[in-house]
């Protein structure tokens, strides 16, 4: 395990730019998760560490080595890739002990047999070893998939999207498994997702990425709770922020370049009847179970907010709301702190 | 897996009828394809007089005159001379005495053949190695011009080949490649590596980049990742690809003819050289030809098995 540190990266395309001007320091035993929709430039990152792309500009430190311009083979790195995980012409125990055969790590048939055995066991497919890869259930695959990674101590373990190709109950138990995993090997880990559960529940630090910029680095609570714009705070929370115009609300003590408030489902309290600030109707509640998504149509505008089913609130009724802490946004998007002056 | 379950492979199971009609279809196709090459091999046990013989005979006494005269030259001989020489050793030289003829020689058959076993085998070889090298780099490189480049390569398929014999005729008369098995081995990539370089880009194109790159990752060079992940995923195609073109080299006769007249004659120019007293020996043109049928009827089945396997089905998850 090692620290990896990526400063003023840039990559473009042709006329794309697909990463601008990135720096972020991952830490021994770091789990950092990138955030960011599809072409927010957070596989390119990863393909960068990797060694599968060159960067335009900027540096790549793995280790206190400038790996820059090193081969892929030479960074010490493992990979896991979204799809096409496995080398389909190879057994289980073929696949997990390709990267050990390589010439470069010259090791033993016997230690290789033994690594691969202790991998197996932390990923619980032992019984699988002998079956040709294309003969497992998807979610086999990717277990073997990270297992190929976990065979070897790399510097860092790069990961793509690991879980998004599998149904969502597996999803959820390869997460345990990952963060337990990734607990126990104390490893340093790089990984790729659009999806906010995977980000909030595995990462030590979140980067949420726009458009090939890191937009803001911080733990998952960070992120949450004080983001730096609009589009960090739309990334996290279901259901997503609820971004109003300030023109439509008044409220007391805003700042004057306000233009949006951001309000989640704690930012807001929820009454029957009409003596409040605002006053809403319930469009429609939808029953998850636990909690109610309930839809308010408020100064014509419509606010999505969990509540609880004990509430006793049904479509039609009126209701009036107070926000609590609510996040503010000038034009650009850009956070505004309350009672701070810029 | 689900993405299975979706391609055509998943149809509805057919019913007896259906498979009734088609397995009819089939052994008559089967029949109709296999009437010449029946008849090939059958003449090539025939007598010469049975060969020719009007009406042909389906049924006839099996000699192995058309075998012995494939492989041996005879000269004639009056029946006092053969009948002063000792007992006949082997049965071909039987059947000659029996036409009052002695072998005189070894016939030039083996050697053609073995002519072109070399020509054809090491085209191929030569055609596939080249064209998975340039598949490959089409592939998954930036090559420069790579569309006309691919086009160029493309267009020395436009026109048949024997339309440049003349230019080529000149050109290795003057290079001395003439009559020499390296020319032919030459001449043949030269017309198979295009088939060779389209038909395994397609083959290498299908076979995601993540493979490698993995490989790359854990460790390996491009050439051993090229090796070890590449190769064996492109086992169908190369074994297609090296079908097609065994396919050609074995049976070109044009160039053969007009390039090669003794040290590397090839067999199809040599078969129909074949001529015995009083025109054709058809039952040694029969013997040669089935003979010559044999290496490629073996290797088509032996890569056939690689054809089927489809190897790289439901490895990917989508």
């Amino acid at each position: 395990m090692a620290e990896v540190v990526l400063s003023h990266i840039s990559k473009k395309f042709g006329s794309v730019t697909a990463i601008s001007d990135v720096s972020l320091t991952i830490g021994n035993g770091e789990f950092i998760v990138l955030l960011g929709p599809t072409g927010a430039g957070k596989t390119t990152l990863l393909r960068l560490v990797a060694g599968l792309e060159t960067a335009d500009a900027g540096t790549i430190s793995i280790g206190g080595f400038d790996a820059t311009k090193s081969a892929p083979s030479s960074r010490d790195v493992a990979f896991v890739f979204q799809q096409y995980s496995l080398y389909p012409h190879l057994t289980v125990f073929e696949n997990l002990a390709f990267p050990l055969r390589s010439p470069i790590r010259n090791m033993s048939e016997k230690d290789i047999t033994a690594k691969v055995k202790e991998i197996a066991g932390l990923l619980r497919i032992e019984d699988k070893l002998q079956n040709r890869a294309t003969q497992l259930s998807g979610g086999q695959m990717q277990r073997v998939a990270i297992g190929r990674a976990l065979v070897r101590s790399p510097s860092i373990y790069l990961m793509d999207e690991p879980l998004s190709s599998l149904d969502a109950k597996l999803r959820g138990d390869l997460r345990v498994e990952l963060k337990r995993i990734q607990h126990v090997m104390g490893a340093t880990v790089l990984y790729v997702t659009h999806d906010q559960m995977e980000a909030m529940t595995l990462a030590t630090r979140i980067g949420v990425m726009k458009e090939g910029h890191l937009v803001q680095v911080g733990t998952p609570r960070e992120i949450y709770t004080d983001p730096v714009d609009l589009y960090v705070a739309s990334r996290l929370g279901t259901p997503s922020i609820n971004s109003l115009p300030s023109k439509d609300f008044q409220v007391a003590g805003i700042p004057d370049t306000v233009h949006t408030i951001g309000l989640r489902t704690e930012h807001l309290q929820i009454r029957k009847g009409k003596k409040g600030s605002f006053i809403g109707t319930v469009n429609y509640v939808e029953h998850l179970g636990d909690q109610d998504y309930l839809h308010i149509s408020i100064n014509g505008h419509e606010l999505v907010t969990l509540s609880n089913p004990d509430d006793g609130l049904s479509t039609g009724d009126e209701v009036s709301l107070e926000f609590v802490n609510a996040l503010y946004f000038d034009r650009a998007g850009n956070r505004v702190h309350r009672g701070k002056h810029p | 897996m689900n993405a299975r379950s979706s391609t055509a492979h998943s149809v509805v199971e057919p019913s007896l009828t259906s498979r009734r009609v088609a397995s009819v279809l089939v052994i008559v196709y089967a029949f109709v394809t296999l009437i010449p090459l029946f008849w090939i091999f059958a003449t090539g046990f025939k007598t010469p007089p049975d060969s020719i013989s009007y009406p042909p005979k389906v049924i006839f006494e099996p000699s192995l005159e058309g075998y012995c005269n494939l492989f041996t030259t005879r000269t004639r001989q009056t029946s006092e001379y053969i009948a002063q020489l000792g007992p006949p050793e082997g049965i071909c030289d039987e059947v000659t005495r029996r036409r009052e003829m002695v072998i005189a020689g070894t016939s030039n058959y083996a050697p053609r053949f073995i002519n072109s076993v070399i020509i054809a085998f090491g085209s191929t070889f030569l055609s596939v190695f080249l064209g998975v090298m340039a598949a490959y780099g089409f592939s998954r490189f930036k090559v420069p011009l790579k569309d006309d480049l691919l086009f160029f390569i493309l267009s020395t398929r436009m026109m048949p080949p024997i339309a440049v014999a003349i230019p080529i005729y000149l050109m290795y008369r003057e290079l001395g490649l003439s009559d020499t098995k390296l020319g032919m081995i030459l001449l043949y990539t030269a017309v198979n590596v295009s088939l060779a370089v389209w038909l395994l880009k397609g083959f290498i194109d299908e076979i995601p980049r993540e493979y490698e790159e993995a490989a790359m990752i854990d460790g390996y060079t491009r050439l051993q990742a090229f090796r070890k992940v590449v190769l064996p995923q492109a086992t169908t195609g190369i074994a297609a690809t090296a079908i097609f073109c065994l396919i050609f080299a074995w049976n070109e006769y044009a160039f053969a003819v007009l390039l090669t007249s003794g040290d590397a004659q090839t067999a199809p120019p040599f078969i129909p050289t074949i001529i015995g007293e009083g025109g054709m020996d058809w039952p040694a043109v029969g013997a040669g030809t089935t003979l010559f049928l044999i290496p490629i009827f073996i290797f088509t089945i032996l890569l056939r098995k690689h054809l089927l396997r489809g190897i790289t089905f439901g490895a990917v998850r989508k």
